[in-house]
């Protein structure tokens, strides 16, 4: 695919390149005998420097000038076998692109069995091999570390992966679906139907009781009801949660966006939009397998952080 | 001005009348005669002890590994007991500089002692040069070969010199790859032909050159390839040693009996005979003065002192002199007296504080190297407990050769702490490591978002060996 509009172009670059290439060779024979007559003086090159600093015109060596003819020859060769004359595409067919591919392809190849290999075995026993475990790190470490952490541990908005506290189920299973397909994480904004600001700082309170966080007693006893009513539906009226959702547990001490009343009441207020994309175009069923088997094993205890 | 030669050949008139004349010269061999004397013995000994140090010192072994070994797969340079880790390039550097300095200095005191006796272009030449005496024979015998027709005898002979040069060659090359790539696995890859691809192109490679240069291009490199015989002139001064003719002594040259009485002759001591011309690797006459070409081999001296000899005339017609003392402006058994002067000097003082510097800091390098990474992307979290939490990954670099425990600490924040009970990590001889570490601060300590803290990484059986290293503690504004 040419950017020129005009094929003129291409055949200006080919007749400029190759008048270069083959004038060089020309302009050296031509200059390469000297006929004068006079051959007997002391040849000078013309110039004095210093008063009376003179450069002798010796002669070069002959194989000086073979070299330089061999320059030529190369690049001649090199043209035919090479694009270089415009969008002439050489001989040998050679481009970026394809470059690239082939690269691909020895990659596939040498790589692909490797992957396969992994791809056909069991989440949970993978999750024990060492190999696979280095390899599932080095991924992890390339892919998600940006927003978990190369740690796994996680920040604000981005769960932490090395605990037992999961937002879609912690099966190995669940895990690989999550990387695959990716999760929206999105709580509608509650303010309005919860009751305006009283009543967000009501409901505020009672989540906090539900994990044994300090809180009002009697907002929580206001917010209870309304809790029970209208956030159960997603979160269960106990507020243990419901992993086929989403919905975060919040009975325990593990806060995706912080557990201060501050950020609870901005949770309910403005709602949330978590969002994991999909990793299964980008990299792979392969890659997907191993990472989930390497992200489930950071949950298991002996594992230890990423290196 | 002195007459000059040119190298071409004599111009054909063309039939109109008009002379051409080829301004690209064919090479003229040069067949230097065999010399003995004081000049060719130190160039021997040059030649067998750079010779010996290079094709030898791959095969020396260090414990368990080749003692001087450049290892470009595993990226560590082993000299004996030192190993130098591309982190360590700077005292490359200061090699270079160090080899530069001197180089100046010396050239500055006598010319160009690395060309005549060191250079790796004039040993392999000589190398190749003694083989094709021994081969072909003398000065004399080599141009009539040469210019005999093509008999069996000049084939088997020619074939023979050839061979030589190729075993050379390869050998050379072998060697040389063997400083990169440890030699005694690369002797057995080529002997079960199982070289790799790129071995065998370097092998080849360096082969080649050495049989190129040394075999064939030979005095062309100095000519017309090597910068340092351009730049000589400015590395010499009025008082640097150069060979060079007496011309008051010498003039006017001609023959004459050893009886004859030459001052009444009016005759100098040259007696132009010619083997200042003949010994010459280069092909200069050293009577025109003091020319490019000249890379300082004294074998001119050495000719023309067994002539001065054979004459009875006093040695040094062509000797080591400086411009001055030729000029008259001291005596001569006073050259050594102008050794020291501003500029060797200079030279000698730059060059003495940079060999202490690159000796001083070599010798005290701490055995260990950290860097610090914080992650990029995920900036703080917030534990369960309250405490803001950053994650850092730690880069080990364990250069001493044994295994060895690190203590990991941080500073800078009150009550700063590295969490999971990480408090040790241990790196195997000459390995590097990454260990991320979470580091957890109390909000109430931190007086802004960014503050900057140290890492320590201390060896615990040598509190010497410690590096720390600065990196940043973020939190999110209050």
């Amino acid at each position: 695919m040419s950017d020129f509009t005009s094929g003129g172009w291409s055949l200006y670059v080919a007749v400029l390149t190759l008048v270069s290439v083959i004038g060089c060779a020309v302009f050296l024979k031509i200059t390469s005998v000297k006929r004068d007559g006079a051959v007997d003086k002391i040849d000078t090159m013309g110039h004095t420097w210093d008063g009376d600093l003179a450069e002798y015109n010796n002669p070069m060596p002959k194989w000086w000038m073979w070299l330089f003819y061999l320059t030529v020859a190369f690049g001649v060769v090199y043209l035919i076998l090479y694009p270089g004359l415009g969008s002439f595409a050489g001989v040998w067919g050679w481009s970026s692109v394809g470059q690239y591919q082939a690269e691909q392809q020895r990659a596939e190849a040498q790589y692909g069995p490797i992957f396969a290999k992994y791809a056909q075995q069991d989440l949970k026993a993978l999750s024990q091999d060492p190999d696979a475990h280095k390899m599932g790190e080095r991924l992890f470490l390339t892919y998600c570390a940006q927003c978990h952490g190369s740690d796994a541990r996680g920040a604000k908005g981005f769960p932490n992966l090395t605990d037992n506290d999961w937002l879609y189920g912690g099966e190995p299973e669940k895990i690989q679906e999550s990387i695959a397909n990716g999760r929206a994480g999105m709580m509608p904004p509650m303010g309005e139907a919860i009751g305006g600001e009283q009543g967000v700082k009501e409901v505020a309170n009672y989540v906090l009781s539900l994990s044994g966080a300090n809180h009002d007693a009697a907002l929580a006893a206001a917010g209870k009801p309304k809790f029970e009513t209208v956030c159960g539906a997603c979160h269960t009226p106990a507020g243990t949660g419901n992993q086929t959702l989403g919905a975060p547990n919040l009975t325990d001490k593990t806060w995706l966006y912080g557990g201060s009343e501050k950020t609870i009441v901005e949770t309910i207020t403005k709602g949330r939009n978590g969002h994991m994309p999909a990793h299964k175009d980008m990299l792979g069923d392969a890659k997907v397998h191993l990472l989930a088997a390497y992200v489930y094993s950071l949950s298991q205890g002996a594992a230890k952080p990423a290196q | 001005m002195a007459e000059i030669t040119r190298l071409v050949p004599q111009p054909s008139p063309a039939p109109t009348g008009e002379v051409e004349e080829a301004l690209y010269a064919v090479r003229q061999k040069i067949y230097p005669r065999a010399v003995t004397g004081v000049f060719a013995r130190w160039r021997v000994f040059l030649v067998l002890f750079t010779q010996v140090v290079f094709y030898g010192a791959p095969w020396l072994t260090w414990g368990d590994r080749q003692a001087v070994l450049f290892h470009l797969v595993e990226r560590k340079f082993y000299i004996f007991g030192l190993v130098l880790w591309p982190q360590d390039f700077i005292w490359l550097t200061g090699l270079l500089i160090i080899s530069a300095l001197s180089l100046f200095l010396f050239t500055a005191v006598a010319g160009r002692l690395w060309c005549g006796y060191a250079c790796p272009q004039t040993v392999y030449t000589e190398l190749f040069m003694w083989i094709e005496r021994r081969i072909e024979g003398d000065r004399m015998k080599r141009m009539k070969l040469d210019q005999a027709p093509w008999t069996v005898h000049k084939m088997l002979v020619k074939s023979a010199k050839q061979a030589a040069w190729i075993a050379v060659a390869l050998w050379t090359g072998y060697t040389f790859v063997g400083y990169f790539t440890p030699i005694k696995a690369l002797g057995t890859e080529i002997l079960t032909f199982d070289l790799g691809p790129w071995e065998t192109f370097w092998i080849l490679f360096y082969g080649f050159a050495t049989y190129g240069n040394a075999g064939h291009m030979r005095e062309q490199v100095c000519k017309y390839m090597c910068p340092y015989a351009r730049f000589q002139s400015v590395m010499f001064d009025q008082d640097t040693l150069v060979i060079t003719y007496d011309r008051k002594r010498g003039e006017p040259r001609g023959s004459r009996s050893k009886s004859a009485d030459r001052i009444a002759q009016g005759k100098g001591d040259c007696v132009d005979c010619g083997i200042c011309v003949q010994v010459c690797p280069t092909g200069i006459d050293i009577r025109k003065g003091l020319q490019y070409e000249c890379i300082g081999c004294g074998a001119c001296i050495d000719g023309c002192d067994q002539v001065m000899e054979k004459m009875n005339y006093p040695k040094g017609l062509i000797r080591y002199s400086t411009e001055n003392a030729l000029a008259g402006k001291y005596p001569e058994r006073t050259i050594t007296q102008h050794i020291l002067r501003p500029r060797t000097a200079i030279y000698g003082t730059l060059l003495l504080v940079v060999m202490t510097a690159f000796s001083v800091t070599l010798a005290m390098r701490t055995p260990l190297r950290v860097n610090v990474i914080r992650d990029r992307a995920a900036l703080e979290r917030e534990t369960s407990d309250g405490l803001i939490e950053n994650v850092y990954r730690l880069q080990i670099m364990n250069m001493a050769d044994k295994p060895r425990k690190f203590a990991l600490s941080v500073a800078g924040i009150d009550g700063i702490r590295i969490e999971h009970d990480l408090k040790e990590v241990e790196l195997p001889a000459l390995g590097s490591r990454v260990v991320p570490i979470d580091v957890a601060a109390d909000p109430a300590n931190l007086k802004g978002t960014h503050t900057p803290i140290r890492v320590n990484v201390e060896a615990r059986d040598d509190p010497g060996v410690k590096v720390e290293t600065k990196s940043v503690f973020l939190a999110p504004a209050r």
